[in-house]
């Protein structure tokens, strides 16, 4: 069984040499003069204006918890959407309450200014 | 490949986020091996599922995937306001509770 | 059509929480100083849902595709949990004006933690049990963690999410593996295929993570340790609401699949379970007595309760059913009143919780102390209180599973345990000083608390008022 992939592993072995031995290449042949302008972080040319390594607003944190609670959400209704037709009505009417019930978590985030940046 | 192979990968990826939970002091990365501990225990379900023939398993890992979710989004709102309040996430810091 | 709208009308306790819950979210959704409001909604609702739970009692059927089951057995439980919300709701109100702190988020968590505690109960399908118990515990991390100021809320929530998390691994790979070799997640198929898999490594091992599992749900020894650090953190009513409402939902949950799905009596899952029992009840009780915190010297308390209800499920008979039934339902009220009666005394930042405090309560507040009496004698289980009936109960059935050394286990802890409990009423009454409470308990939740201390003593007089409720449906 394991032998089918030989040639798999040959492939990926020879894949990850070849990277190394290139990248180890390039630091040992090329030559290297940094200057101020070339350490500076890249920017798309824009003048970066202070370090990138700071803490994130909290309000970040709000925006991604709220994707993820209602985004994941979303995998319910694949395989409601793709067993619709045998479910019938029944079908209908449990996801009609469910997306209901998200709603009025939908309405309450909103209220209570969760969706607000400032 | 048998169902064995599947069951072998999940109860090792299991016991390594059991070890992460038991060893590592960062709340953040023993929240990370709980999430590990929950997705091989999706791995399990999925491969009895296929192997049953039984729709099941499959419809108990959307479940267990919304709910990890959910911990997910609680879990990390306890961790900030720990944060806020303590300036760090280390677990032995976390030491006023005790007998 | 008609089955859903049939299903519905079954579980209208359940259904009618539920929108109940959501009604109260949405109207704390619609504008500011709604608090009052979804308290009294959150309040209606769960006596509304009493007595339609009390009303279903006599009505065991299953509903929704056999996945949960209404009447009975679950209108048993749904009774002792919207009691012990009910009980969390009037204690909350109170307790959060105190601090100032009053938001509707509070009770809305409060009536989903219900609503999780109710499915767990219900559930005859491993599917819902794990919803119920997720349901139940991510509105409990909330709760416990509600005062994210306080540097003790934040970190007993952090403990009791990381603990609590961890163990729905344990138990979701349980629950993988009992799925993996029944084929199904039904009590009924499981019930059916216990004889010919219970001997199986691989259903034996999901068993054994299932019993890990409930045992932190119960917080039994040796998965215990969580349960002293959160509830000294936890707002003092959310105290109440886990020791009583929780530790009730996980014993449903428990005994509905260790005395429902599987039979183990005399097998080793059963010697196992007793094993728990016995460690639960001499750690708990042991350590109870070097505590100094109220609060934590219950929570031991409740360690070692939990023990004398395990030694009930490990007999796997009817008295042990009966005996757990009867314990949850009386320890609910007792445990209830008896943290009532402490976030009264207790001062806003976090004082008066030792037994020095105490010194003196009974000449300043004598009706309170004697309700305080009340409810610690029963935890000793002394007669003529209701919780003498239920170690009785748990212990007889032990003795009649062939149990006697858990039996004597549990009456030699019980007699240890006495020492604490009477130690906190010969500080109230014998001992000189000024103890009091900072202002007088509002008016309903004084009526209530005395509502819990009458019901203590006339189930004590009369325990065959709960043991009737229970004959008509029991598992065994």
């Amino acid at each position: 069984m394991l032998e089918h992939y030989l040639p798999i592993f040959m492939m990926i072995l020879g894949g990850v040499l070849f990277g190394i031995v290139m990248v180890k290449l390039n630091e040992w042949l090329g030559p290297r003069r940094p200057t101020e302008e070339k350490l500076t972080t890249y920017e798309s040319g824009m003048e970066p204006v202070r370090t990138a390594r700071e803490r994130f607003s909290v309000k970040f944190y709000m925006v991604a918890v709220l994707f993820i609670l209602f985004d994941i959400e979303v995998v319910f209704m694949y395989p409601w959407a793709v067993a619709f037709r045998e479910l019938g009505i029944i079908g209908f009417v449990s996801m009609t309450v469910f997306i209901l019930i998200l709603l009025i978590g939908l309405f309450y985030v909103w209220r209570k200014g969760a969706l607000e940046w400032d | 490949m048998e169902l064995q192979t599947y069951l072998l990968l999940s109860a090792v990826t299991f016991i390594i986020g059991v070890v992460g939970v038991l060893a590592r002091r960062n709340a953040i990365i023993v929240f990370m091996s709980i999430e590990l501990m929950l997705n091989s225990v999706n791995l399990t379900l999925v491969a009895f599922s296929a192997y049953l023939g039984d729709v099941t398993g499959q419809m108990l890992v959307f479940f267990v995937m919304t709910v990890a979710a959910a911990e997910a989004a609680i879990g990390l709102a306890i961790i900030i306001a720990l944060f806020r309040n303590k300036q760090t996430v280390n677990l032995d810091d976390i030491n006023i509770l005790k007998w | 059509m008609e089955t859903l709208v049939a299903d519905i009308w079954r579980s209208t306790p359940l259904v009618l929480l539920t929108l109940v819950g959501l009604i109260a979210l949405l109207v704390e959704g619609s504008g500011k100083g709604r608090a009052a409001a979804v308290y009294w909604i959150s309040l209606v609702g769960t006596i509304a849902s009493f007595v339609l739970s009390f009303l279903s009692l006599n009505t065991e059927e299953a509903a929704f595709n056999d996945m949960i089951l209404q009447g009975g057995y679950a209108a048993f439980f749904g009774m002792i949990f919207t009691a012990s919300a009910f009980g969390t709701l009037i204690l909350s109100r109170s307790y959060l004006r105190r601090l100032h702190t009053e938001r509707g988020e509070f009770y809305v968590l409060i009536v989903f933690a219900a609503i999780g505690m109710m499915l767990m109960a219900s559930a005859i399908d491993l599917i819902i049990l794990f919803l119920g118990i997720e349901v139940m515990s991510i509105c409990l991390y909330v709760l416990v963690g509600f005062l994210r100021t306080k540097l003790t809320a934040n970190e007993s929530a952090l403990k009791y999410f990381l603990l609590g998390a961890f163990t729905t691994g344990f138990l979701l790979y349980g629950i993988a593996l009992i799925y993996g070799t029944v084929g199904s997640t039904s009590f009924r198929a499981i019930s059916a295929a216990f004889p010919a898999v219970s001997n199986q490594p691989l259903f034996l091992l999901g068993a054994a993570m299932l019993v890990i599992a409930f045992s932190f749900k119960v917080a039994a020894v040796p998965f215990h340790m969580w349960a002293p650090d959160v509830y000294e953190g936890a707002p003092t009513p959310i105290t109440a609401f886990m020791s009583t409402g929780t530790k009730a939902a996980a014993f449903a949950a428990f005994v509905g699949v260790f005395l429902g799905a599987f039979q183990i009596a005399g097998s080793k899952l059963s010697e196992v379970i007793a094993l728990a029992a016995a460690a639960s009840m001499i750690i708990g009780n042991v350590v109870a007595i070097s505590q100094s915190n109220l609060k934590r010297m219950l929570a031991y308390s409740s360690i070692a309760h939990a023990g004398y209800m395990l030694s009930g499920i490990s007999a796997a008979n009817r008295e042990g059913e009966t005996g757990i039934l009867f314990y949850l339902a009386t320890y609910t009220l007792m445990n209830l009143g008896a943290f009532g009666v402490l976030s009264w005394v207790e001062q806003k930042d976090d004082t008066k919780l030792t037994f020095d405090d105490y010194a003196g309560f009974s000449a300043q507040q004598p009706f309170l102390a004697a309700l305080l009496s009340i409810f610690l004698f029963s935890l000793a289980g002394i007669p003529p209180f209701a919780g003498f009936f239920g170690k009785y109960y748990v212990f007889l059935a032990a003795v009649k599973a062939d149990l006697t050394w858990l039996a004597i286990i549990g009456v030699l802890t019980s007699v240890v345990s006495v020492y604490y409990y009477l130690r906190l009423v010969m500080m109230m009454y014998f001992q000189p000083g000024g103890a009091t409470v900072e202002e007088p308990p509002a008016q309903m939740a004084f009526i209530a608390v005395t509502c819990a201390a009458i019901l203590v003593v006339l189930f004590g007089i009369y325990p065959s008022l709960i043991v009737d409720l229970t004959k008509e449906f029991l598992n065994i």
